[in-house]
């Protein structure tokens, strides 16, 4: 071994480098090894066609946590995160619903497929943001260990207790039953028309191996609403250049504090020496010393295999088996000769530039789950699907178009065997003949088309079966239970060893809350002054 | 099926010679609709209502249409008031309330006789009106766009009308409906209005609405008639203590925050509330609040000077006691009033307090500290308000 370094985070993905960032600003000696040729994870643009930028992972920001971004100057950085409005689901019928950002045009457009519906989305509005007023003070809080006695975890129990109390006696009824129920259930309690539901209870299934009808499925869509862009509680923009604008800004801003990344360095091990973390091996034989270790893997990844079970208390081995981290979704990545043509709305829409999606009901998004559960991809897709390029000018030549498609769903096995060439093409052509359904020009534009199973993303990003969360996002899975009971605070079973991930509170969707949570914790650890914002308080 | 078009913001009936008149190209939204922050000049439309008549595009407030054997017992359930009590071509103003007796709006019913209904509110309500109708046979249709309404307000307004012939026009009492034939389908006309004064609101099927307002701007020519936008009515509103959903109150269905709904006892609204009249939404709430006590109180407030009171702390002593929730200095009372939400326990007639107001002159800004007393009654109401036959000015 050589030079020993302060501390080494692995993985750089935004938590990863956003972790690092706190702890090169402290004054640490911080060393991010990255696996890829290339930084960011799963917040990535890449070039895979030329002149073409595909964010080919994540592809849209609104929960990155604004006082991360300011704290960490990322503007500076060269970030710039742009606001889109709305959604649009097309019907098979040749209809659409589009949910206009505007209160008033979107009232019209609701109201013209149930006026009902209309009056009923201001109380849903009203019902779901006293939820996000909930959790959103906690995504950049530790969350408190329930068992222990420590004035810190008994301070922030009381908080979470306060918070709870302060819904009252009726909202806090309505808060167990959110956390609980499926996004179905709880749209049924609001709305009357197929494709109003289906267009909302699409937050609620994105990245999450259930369906519409499972229990906790509600909470999911609170996820999709709880970010912001300047201020605008649910609102998500683009970020210029891709996602990978995010990565390459946090980068830009540890490399200000003196840090340093390694690309094409993955890591083998975590050494273990005497019950500490002491530097890690890389795959090409080179060991590294380093006084701290944070992994930016997810629990399962950590644990089973970057660490020897050997060294690992057991109940963290099987909490690390039994963690449910499942894949359900795929991804295309789409170089367009032009602008497609869409059912029922002209090109110069405003819901051209906004999130699409094809199913008009529930039912519809049932069957696409079943087929899930039966092994196989959807037949019929749920897609979450943006063109990006019309708004932003780096993604695709002028007069050319960058589609990005989120699947929903894709099984991590094919009926128990692992995926083929020939079945990521068929789930291609799938979900292609979806889009041009509702699109009688789109497959004559397709100059590219990058397509991802939970195979490809696993293999080429690291996260296990692909799950776009690092662990999905129930209430088994989450708070001071994420990723499992007594390790919630980022702190590994090992001293010196972290985790930073999004497997850890408060989960995945490129927050960097994770991250930089857990460089709180690191630097109380070494009783240094705590570099990490307090969140902005939502009145 | 209709277009992508067709979700841009609308016009009303009115809309081609609202936009003639409309001098100052003053532009507001309600509800989704164009409408007139100004026409000319504020204060001589203000002046219009006060003096002779003016004239409101009232045509975006929300109307449901109700009928069904049930729609009597039904609203008797949604509404705090007792329905049976008003009989046919009668309008009532009115409250309603969620289950936690919260308010949720204001309006007007207005009875046409045989479970023939029209509910009009500011707010829109369709969903709490259907959650409300289960088990009643009752039909609940949106008729916004089906009427166009002008409100034709002030003291020379009945005199207008006459002038338009409808004849009779006159005899029509406060809050009665009357219906007219016009050109080969009918006007309606309810004794109404949001201005304390004499006025009338007129309700006419889209098709005839351009007609009904040349021949009104004609008859009026030589009676002061004018038309007036959003911001002259605000004034008019403030004086004649009309409260504003939105502005003075939060709908309660639509609050995130707990606590930030209002009762009708709140808002100074009990008279309202009758308890008589057996179950109705929010009853058994608003049973324990008269029980237990409420929090807040709305209060009308003379305040000293001349400064609006314009989102203003309201102080007893130094203690900050509430907020007021919408304030004008009046032309015609001359007076300086303001709308404020109170701690309950200072809500007495005559208290002195105290308003906490913040107002800049060219950059420069000065904390004022007001004061105010609690007064019983708004500061403009008209005997023309109340008188049949009417007057002509």
């Amino acid at each position: 071994m050589n030079k020993r370094y302060d501390a080494i985070v692995i993985g750089a993905g935004h938590n990863g480098l956003t972790n690092a960032a706190y702890l090169a600003k402290s004054g640490l000696d911080v060393l991010v090894l990255e696996k890829n040729s290339y930084i960011g994870g799963a917040t990535v643009s890449r070039e895979l066609h030329q002149d073409w930028l595909y964010s080919n992972c994540s592809y849209v920001c609104s929960l990155l946590r604004p006082e991360i971004t300011r704290d960490l100057e990322l503007p500076r950085h060269g970030l710039q995160v742009v606001p889109y409005g709305g959604s649009v689901s097309f019907c098979s019928n040749g209809d659409y619903f589009g949910d206009y950002p505007d209160h008033e045009r979107q009232y019209r457009e609701i109201a013209r497929h149930s006026i009902r519906d209309a009056n009923a989305y201001e109380r849903y509005e009203a019902d779901v943001m006293k939820q996000t007023r909930l959790i959103r003070p906690f995504l950049l809080r530790t969350p408190p260990d329930p068992a222990s006695l420590k004035p810190r975890d008994l301070k922030e129990m009381k908080y979470l207790m306060d918070a709870f109390a302060d819904l009252g006696e009726e909202g806090l009824a309505d808060t167990l039953r959110f956390w609980t129920m499926s996004i179905a259930d709880y749209l049924n309690e609001y709305f009357e028309t197929d494709v109003i539901k289906a267009h909302l209870a699409g937050s609620g299934i994105i990245g999450t191996a259930l369906g519409v009808y499972s229990p906790g499925t509600a909470y999911v869509l609170l996820h999709h609403y709880m970010g912001d862009v300047d201020g605008t509680v649910g609102a998500w923009g683009f970020a210029r250049g891709g996602m990978g604008a995010v990565s390459d800004a946090l980068a830009s801003s540890f490399r200000s504090f003196g840090g340093e990344i390694r690309v094409d360095s993955e890591v083998e091990q975590i050494i273990v020496k005497g019950n500490k973390a002491v530097g890690v091996a890389l795959s090409s034989g080179e060991e590294i010393a380093a006084n701290i270790v944070v992994s930016n893997l997810d629990p399962k990844r950590t644990f089973l295999n970057i660490m020897d079970e050997k060294d690992l208390p057991s109940d963290v081995v099987s909490k690390a088996r039994n963690f449910k981290i499942r894949g359900s979704s795929g991804k295309l990545n789409i170089a367009l000769d032009g602008l497609p043509t869409f059912n029922g709305i002209p090109k110069n829409s405003p819901l051209m530039q906004t999130d699409m999606h094809m199913l008009d009901s529930l039912e519809r998004m049932e069957r696409a789950y079943d087929d899930w559960k039966d092994g196989t991809w959807s037949a019929d897709p749920y897609v979450d699907m943006l063109i990006p390029s019309q708004v932003d000018p780096t993604m695709a030549p002028p007069g050319k178009h960058m589609m990005t498609v989120f699947v929903q769903y894709a099984p991590p096995q094919i009926n128990g065997r692992d995926w083929t060439d020939e079945d990521r093409d068929a789930f291609g052509k799938t979900v292609i003949d979806q889009i041009a359904n509702y699109s009688p020009d789109f497959k004559d534009l397709i100059l590219h088309c990058e397509v991802r199973t939970p195979r490809e993303i696993e293999n080429e990003v690291g996260l296990t079966e692909g799950n776009i969360f690092m662990g999905e996002l129930t209430f088994d899975q989450l708070l001071f239970n994420r990723p499992f009971p007594g390790y919630a605070q980022y702190r590994g079973p090992i001293s010196g060893m972290y985790m930073c991930s999004s497997g850890t509170h408060p989960g995945g969707g490129v927050m960097a809350a994770p991250g930089a949570n857990a460089a709180r914790e690191i630097l109380a650890d070494l009783k240094r002054p705590n570099l990490v914002p307090e969140a902005y308080a939502d009145d | 099926m209709r277009s992508h078009d067709e979700t841009m913001m609308l016009q009303t009936p009115f809309h081609s010679r609202v936009a003639k008149a409309c001098e100052l190209n003053q532009w507001d939204e309600w509800k989704g609709y164009t409408t007139p922050a100004a026409y000319t000049e504020v204060e001589q439309e203000y002046f219009a209502v006060r003096n002779s008549t003016g004239v409101f595009d009232l045509s975006p407030m929300t109307k449901y249409r109700i009928t069904g054997a049930d729609a009597e017992l039904y609203l008797n359930k949604v509404m705090t008031r007792d329905v049976r009590k008003l009989n046919p071509d009668r309008v009532g103003y009115t409250i309603w309330c969620n289950d936690a007796g919260q308010v949720m709006d204001d309006g007007t019913l207005f009875n046409f006789g045989e479970n023939n209904y029209r509910l009009c509110s500011y707010t829109r309500v369709m969903d709490w009106l259907q959650w409300s109708a289960m088990g009643f046979d009752v039909e609940i249709i949106d008729e916004t766009a089906d009427f166009g309404a002008l409100a034709v307000q002030g003291p020379t307004s009945c005199a207008v009308l006459k002038a338009m012939g409808f004849k009779g026009i006159e005899k029509l009492k406060p809050f009665g409906i009357s219906h007219f034939p016009f050109e080969d389908a009918e006007v309606m006309i309810s004794r109404t209005g949001f201005t304390g004064d004499l006025g009338y609101e007129l309700w006419v099927e889209p098709p005839k609405a351009i007609t009904l307002w040349d021949r009104l701007f004609d008859a009026g020519s030589n009676l002061g008639i004018r038309a007036i936008g959003g911001n002259a009515l605000e004034m008019v509103r403030i004086e004649a203590g009309f409260l504003q959903a939105g502005v003075d109150f939060v709908p309660a269905e639509e609050t995130v925050r707990i606590g930030r709904s209002r009762s009708p006892f709140e808002l100074g609204l009990g008279w309202l509330v009758d308890f008589d009249k057996g179950v109705f939404n929010g009853r058994q709430a608003l049973l324990k609040e008269k029980r237990e006590g409420s929090r807040y109180a709305f209060v009308f407030l003379d305040v000293e000077g001349n400064k609006p009171a314009e989102h203003s702390f309201i102080l007893k002593g130094n203690k900050e006691i509430g907020t007021v929730t919408s304030a004008a200095w009046c032309p015609t009372a001359k007076s300086n009033i303001a709308f404020a939400q109170i701690e309950s326990k200072y809500a007495n007639s005559g208290e002195n307090l105290t308003a906490e107001i913040y107002y800049q002159t060219e950059l420069k800004w000065t904390r004022l500290l007001a004061k105010c007393h609690v007064i019983d009654s708004p500061v403009f109401s008209s005997p023309k308000r109340r008188q049949t036959p009417a007057p002509d000015f």
